[in-house]
């Protein structure tokens, strides 16, 4: 009997790695992937490390495989963005030891800034894909992913989504099997992409393609399981599952754990044995056009995205109720249409999407049934949206950008919640490292629509964001001479995805001491002859700091220096606050801080001593100094 | 089909959801059951809403549950109760705490924290157990536990026996928390066995 244990997907691609002796590991925090590199880690064989972003990550992996050990690189999927170039070149290089590179996608959105469908990439730079739709299948194919990889000479793109990425489910692990790399050997005509090298390895790729397509015919990833063959469903990733949920044995299926290459005759051959296709997937239809591209929907009518939503997450119920229209017919009953705010629209759905595709006699029983039954309307809640902690530094530069009319250029980061409510001191998020470039162009607007007085730029960008891809901006910056001032919010953490290290924060990902990277150095190496260094819980130091950069007409930078309230190791607690009703005057400007120890209590405003760690900025807002701290009381009291 | 049993665990960021949930899923691995888990991260720990899925039985597809799938749902805090409230079956419990605490628009005075989330669930039919766990637990001397009394509430619905969830416990809590978490399981089990 196999002793099993529960793990996340991305714990089951670490320990897949490790087992496939994996030797040395990169990547850049972000969710949801960030935790492949948090197990990895914790593998003594394994070279593991936080890089400054993805694309120095894969570039990294990419040396370290073809200097012969085995190699994974993780990020998210607009991580991926950013290690394109080395993506697409690594597919011309191919490898020596193998290469995994995993993209983790986020289909609603659920921390990031889009939701784009990273199946593509492994069709643009030519490379195998495969996705895992279980912790099991993550752990054993991550192992198959690194025996392809070396077999066909190729990057292997393993993709999972979050529900992958963060759903535990029971996994059977191995032993680790150290594996052997051939001697790093130069190989000119293979390695070094110059035009001349580049052209034939493009054909190269080609060819290579056409194996990997053989191989994924007959691979083990993909299979079908038959049940009625009146429907057959085509699937990945986590779609599968909800398909299954909501089909069970009433269809039959092409699971797909390898979709590209696409496995053409596979797919033809399931075609031929059942009546009608749908293919159920989450996103972009991928692989609704590689089937569509066979022709054979004029014998076996095909839908895809004409009922499956194109866009959010998907979930049982929402794939039951997009085939309504299919099943209920069915059923002998109208299609269901369940249209509270909680759950997906149905309307959307024409009946003639459905075209050729008739209905199929799925019996609306058990889990099905309740999934299409009306349900119930959802409460109107307050909302809880996530807000600054207590004793967060970003907190008193929010509150003193909300009161500036400047324009602010955003980042990704916690931060990103300066552009709620109360702060509402942010105009824009684009992308990682995007303020301060985003913020030049702004400020170059103003520049030339009001020469005469123009208003400012000012980009808020975190540490760890800084230095992932902010330096270049700055630089761009200091190196065309325009005013937009920077606020390096340095909270010494890469906070959002949960404390990982950076260059700044003095250790690396195993926890050693590493060399920290001198922010202020740093800028003005870059050229920026400005730079002032304030404590973010000192309102009026920050306040001070931003109208002296504003009086200089040049870029210059302001390093708000304040640990996160999180960070045991640097953050202090100090003795709380209260409110001293007595002589408050009730006005509320307190609440401006959106602190989660302030709390309206009636006419009054209190403060939570249990959640209040004593950083003051409330008390810097109230005029009447009604706010003090309480550790005169508590001596009194002890 | 053998029927998947869903749990939902709902509260705000901080208040040990994600814990909780793992003891459930090591009571029903020890079973020998299939189980799926999902919870998102992120800004878990940034005072927002939190939601853990746990499906069981003897083969679970999807990790998610669906609005009107969830046969339980243990709220740790009273309005996080009433948000998901749509998520239950027909015949499904909530078992809830009746602790509140305030959410971003009601801390800046914009809301007011509602105060018939009881009766409006009440008057739609969905049967909610309410307790006070946080007051169990600060009783036991330390509130943090409230997530494992109300774990302990909720282990009188399920057919487990008391060792197999005493065992998860002990599994999944590190060993100098076990003794006071047991403590607050049985206390939790009291407030549901009558």
């Amino acid at each position: 009997m196999y002793l099993k244990t529960l793990m996340s997907g991305n714990e089951a691609i670490a320990r897949g790695a490790w087992e496939a002796g994996v030797r040395f590991a990169s990547a850049y925090p972000g969710t949801p992937s960030t935790e492949i590199l948090e197990n990895i880690a914790r593998y003594r064989e394994v070279r593991s490390q936080w890089s400054v972003n993805e694309k120095t990550a894969l570039e990294a992996a990419l040396g370290a495989s073809l200097g012969g050990v085995r190699t994974l690189c993780a990020m998210k999927h607009v991580g991926l963005n950013v290690a394109a170039d080395p993506l697409f070149s690594s597919s011309y290089t191919g490898v020596n030891a193998g290469l995994v590179i995993v993209t983790a996608d986020d289909p609603g959105c659920h921390s990031s800034q889009n939701e784009q469908d990273n199946r593509y990439y492994a069709q643009a730079a030519k490379l195998p894909l495969i996705e895992p739709s279980d912790s099991q299948e993550a752990l054993d194919f991550t192992r198959m992913a690194f025996e392809l990889s070396e077999e066909y000479d190729t990057p292997v793109l393993l993709r999972v989504t979050t529900r992958i990425a963060h759903g535990k489910s029971p996994v059977t692990t191995w032993e680790r099997a150290e594996a052997t790399a051939p001697a790093y050997e130069r190989a000119m005509t293979k390695h070094v992409l110059v035009p001349a090298v580049a052209r034939p390895r493009h054909t190269a790729v080609e060819e290579r393609l056409a194996r990997l397509q053989a191989y994924a015919e007959s691979s083990p990833m993909n299979r079908i399981e038959w049940g009625s063959t009146r429907l057959g469903v085509i699937s990945s990733g986590v779609a599968y599952q909800y398909a299954r949920e909501v089909l069970g044995d009433n269809a039959s299926y092409l699971k797909l754990g390898m979709s590209f290459p696409f496995p053409a005759a596979l797919a033809r051959s399931f075609i031929s044995q059942v009546e009608q296709v749908i293919i159920i997937e989450e996103l972009e239809p991928f692989l609704e056009q590689a089937v569509r591209a066979l022709g054979m929907g004029d014998e076996h009518p095909i839908v895809g995205k004409s009922l499956i939503p194109r866009t959010g997450e998907l979930d049982s119920r929402t794939v039951a109720l997009s085939l309504a229209p299919a099943l209920a017919a069915a059923n002998g009953r109208p299609a269901v249409a369940d249209r509270t705010p909680a759950n997906p629209p149905t309307d959307g759905v024409d009946p003639g999407a459905l075209g050729a595709f008739g209905t199929f006699g799925t019996p609306a029983t058990g889990e099905l049934a309740s999934l299409l039954a009306p349900g119930r309307t959802a409460e109107q809640a307050v909302g809880r949206p996530p807000m600054f902690c207590a004793g967060c530094p970003h907190r008193g530069v929010f509150y003193e950008l909300g009161r500036l009319p400047v324009m602010v250029s955003g980042d990704i980061g916690c931060y990103a919640l300066g552009a709620m409510p109360p702060f509402s001191a942010i105009d824009t998020c684009i992308d990682m490292g995007a303020s301060i470039a985003a913020g030049l162009g702004f400020q170059a607007a103003l520049d030339i629509l009001k020469p005469d007085k123009p208003a400012r730029t000012i980009a808020v960008i975190g540490d760890s964001t800084f230095f992932h891809s902010g330096m270049t901006g700055l630089l761009d910056a200091a190196y065309n001479g325009v005013g937009v001032i920077t606020i390096i919010l340095d909270n010494r953490i890469t906070a959002m995805t949960g404390h990982q290290e950076n260059p700044g924060s003095g250790f690396t990902l195993s926890g050693a001491p590493a060399r920290e990277a001198e922010l202020e150095t740093l800028v003005r190496a870059i050229g920026i002859e400005m730079v002032q260094t304030v404590d973010p819980f000192d309102l009026a130091q920050v306040r001070e700091a931003i109208e002296s950069a504003m009086g200089n007409p040049g870029p210059s930078v302001i390093i708000a220096r304040g640990p996160c309230a999180l960070l045991r190791r640097l953050a202090v607690r100090r003795p709380a606050y209260q409110v001293d009703q007595d002589t408050c005057r009730k006005c509320k400007a307190c609440l401006h801080v959106a602190c989660p120890a302030l709390y309206v209590d009636g006419e009054n405003v209190q403060i939570d001593a249990e959640t209040c760690v004593g950083c003051g900025v409330c008390s810097q807002v109230c005029r009447f100094g009604s706010i003090r701290q309480t550790d005169a009381a508590k001596d009194g009291d002890e | 089909m053998s029927e998947t049993t869903n749990v939902m665990l709902v509260g705000v960021g901080g208040q040990g959801t994600i814990l909780a949930s793992r003891v459930l899923a090591q009571l029903l691995l020890d079973a020998g059951l299939d189980v799926k888990m999902s919870e998102v991260h992120g800004m878990a720990q940034r005072g927002g809403s939190v939601t853990t899925h746990v499906r069981f039985g003897r083969r679970v597809a999807a990790p998610t549950i669906s609005p009107g799938q969830a046969h339980f749902i243990l709220a740790f805090e009273c309005m996080e109760a009433s948000r998901y409230a749509h998520y239950l079956t027909k015949d499904g419990v909530i078992i809830a705490n009746t602790r509140r605490i305030p959410s971003l628009p009601i801390l800046i005075g914009r809301e007011a924290y509602p105060d018939d989330i009881a009766s409006r669930l009440a008057s739609r039919c969905i049967d909610a157990r309410w307790l006070d766990a946080s007051a169990v637990a600060a009783g036991l001397g330390n509130v943090r536990v409230e997530n494992t009394v109300l774990l302990g509430a909720f282990s009188t619905f399920l057919a487990f026996p008391e060792d197999a969830w005493k065992q998860a416990l002990g599994t999944v809590i590190p060993t100098k928390h076990v003794e006071l978490n047991l403590a607050a399981f049985a206390a939790g089990r009291r407030l549901t066995q009558q």
